[in-house]
């Protein structure tokens, strides 16, 4: 930072490639927090390091920009150093009329130029993995890092089936903190609070997903539901949809936008041994609070067990 | 400005986990401080103390052997989280001079070479073999030759590490980045002199 201020330079090296092909489409109730977090089960919290990602594929295509941001804001949790996405008609629709984005004949101008910087076809990448979305569940951690995820309806690992002995110390050591039995399934888990919020899923988008779940029901008695947007402008888009009443009709918290709880800021916290799910990015050891166990996932997954009172598939609600 | 970075010889922490994240190394909540003085007590603080504010006995550093330990030995995929500068300051402060792992997360990696601490990846053949030793001879010492970007383990063994040699060059010097760039002031005037002082930002 200070080398910035004194030079506007900073030095960088060139990071390696590598290619996140996410073919297919989802199915209902599986989002692009599913994604990322499927991404970083699969290749491991230090998979990427070294890498920027780029997110290519037909499912990737079909996201909106806010759900590729999503994505990309998790690409460090993978180890990466950046992710991107191609730039499409929905980048540019996107940012089409934004403040400070060009205006008139600049606009065509940065248009033509942008559409040159997609990955050319037939490139290589240094290393590539592929995701099929078609298969994809929602997805939910279990232990204290983002590496550590599951599909919801699978059961959490046995360690005593893994044979790598770091790798079995690491996931015993991650269900003692958490309090969770190797093998058992998440679902039906009680849950303590919910916050739906941060920068990976606090943008409008994300609050609609949310209250379509919370739309009509009441969150359980027992547990504490956070709902904090992400800046003061998706404040105002949320207040314009009515969406604060969805939330606040439903027994939420309803929050001035800021980082809360996926920090354990502003005394947003949990209390030792408390569970939350939470739609942040980084589940370890005291993030949300000393003593405290997160589980991260989407906000469908955590509007569903937030009225449920406990860890939910999203799916049983939605038919 | 950091102290040049001279070969030394040490006793090693072993803190035999993998994927140690930053927010292990020290919680969010200290960072609200403007100063980087005193991060050393609040180094791994919620591995180390008690809700009581009383030191866990059976954690490492609050052995007796991790006194005057200036290495520390680590699992894989050290440093990984947040990006948080302070992880590297609290270790510098806590005395350690170098940390041993296979790999490291690139921005605590990035961190630690701006502020002369240093990472030292090894391969995993040798990562075991140094952590075997270490588990047999708990107050053994292993070597760090910055220079040659080599370390020797109890044994005799010498293990070569990565590093790119800016970072090397200005660690040895006990320079940072600002201080490399100080130090080029002339070759910055002569530059500033030449070039145009103004910078049209308005477009056509």
């Amino acid at each position: 930072m200070e080398h910035v201020l004194a030079s506007q330079c900073l030095l960088q090296r060139k990071s390696k490639t590598f290619q996140v092909n996410v073919t297919g489409s989802l199915r209902n109730g599986v989002t692009a927090k599913d994604i990322i977090l499927g991404l970083i089960a699969k290749i491991g919290i230090g998979g990427g390091t070294g890498s920027i990602f780029e997110y290519t594929g037909a499912a990737i295509r079909r996201l909106n920009m806010e759900q590729r941001m999503t994505i990309c804001n998790m690409s460090i949790e993978g180890g990466a150093r950046a992710g991107m996405i191609a730039p499409d008609d929905t980048t540019f629709e996107y940012l089409n009329g934004r403040p400070f984005a060009p205006k008139g004949a600049a606009w065509e101008k940065a248009v033509t130029r942008w559409r040159q910087l997609p990955t050319d076809d037939g490139a290589t990448y240094d290393r590539a993995v592929t995701i099929d979305a078609d298969t994809l569940e929602p997805m939910i951690t279990y232990g204290t890092n983002p590496g550590m995820g599951v599909a919801i309806t699978e059961p959490v690992p046995n360690p005593s089936l893994i044979s790598d002995t770091r790798e079995r110390e690491s996931v015993e050591k991650a269900l003692r903190y958490m309090g969770l039995e190797g093998g058992k399934p998440l679902l039906g888990h009680p849950v303590d609070v919910v916050f739906i919020g941060s920068c990976t899923n606090s943008r409008i988008s994300d609050l609609r997903s949310a209250a379509s779940v919370l739309r009509g029901r009441k969150v359980s008695p027992n547990v504490r539901v956070m709902v904090v947007p992400g800046s003061q402008e998706v404040k105002r888009q949320a207040a314009a949809e009515g969406l604060p009443e969805v939330f606040r009709a439903a027994g939420c918290d309803y929050r001035e936008p800021g980082c809360s709880m996926c920090i354990a800021m502003n005394g947003d916290q949990l209390e030792p041994g408390q569970y939350s799910v939470s739609t942040s990015n980084r589940n370890f050891e005291g993030r949300q609070g000393k003593g405290g166990r997160t589980f991260l996932a989407s906000p469908l997954t955590a509007a569903a067990s937030a009225v449920m009172g406990v860890v939910t598939d999203v799916r049983t609600l939605l038919q | 400005m950091n102290e040049p970075f001279d070969d030394f010889s040490s006793r090693v922490t072993v803190l035999p986990i993998n994927n140690i994240d930053t927010d292990q190394i020290i919680p969010a909540r200290f960072l609200k401080t403007t100063s980087k003085l005193g991060l050393d007590k609040q180094l791994f603080f919620d591995w180390r103390y008690n809700a009581d504010g009383s030191p866990k006995p059976d954690f490492v550093l609050n052995t007796p052997q991790a006194k005057d330990a200036a290495i520390l030995l680590a699992g894989d995929n050290f440093g990984c989280g947040s990006s948080r500068e302070h992880a590297p300051w609290a270790l510098l402060q806590f005395g350690f001079k170098a940390v041993i792992s296979t790999s490291f997360a690139d921005i605590f990696r990035g961190n630690s070479l701006k502020n002369g601490f240093l990472p030292i990846a090894i391969p995993e053949d040798m990562h075991r073999k140094l952590s075997e030793q270490l588990a047999a001879n708990p107050r053994a010492e292993v070597s760090v030759d910055l220079a040659n970007q080599r370390i020797t383990l109890p044994d005799g063994t010498k293990v070569e590490f990565p590093i790119d040699e800016f970072s090397k060059a200005c660690i040895l010097a006990g320079v940072d980045e600002l201080g490399f760039i100080l130090s080029q002031e002339n070759a910055i005037q002569a530059f500033e002199r030449q070039r145009e002082n103004t910078l049209k930002t308005t477009g056509q």
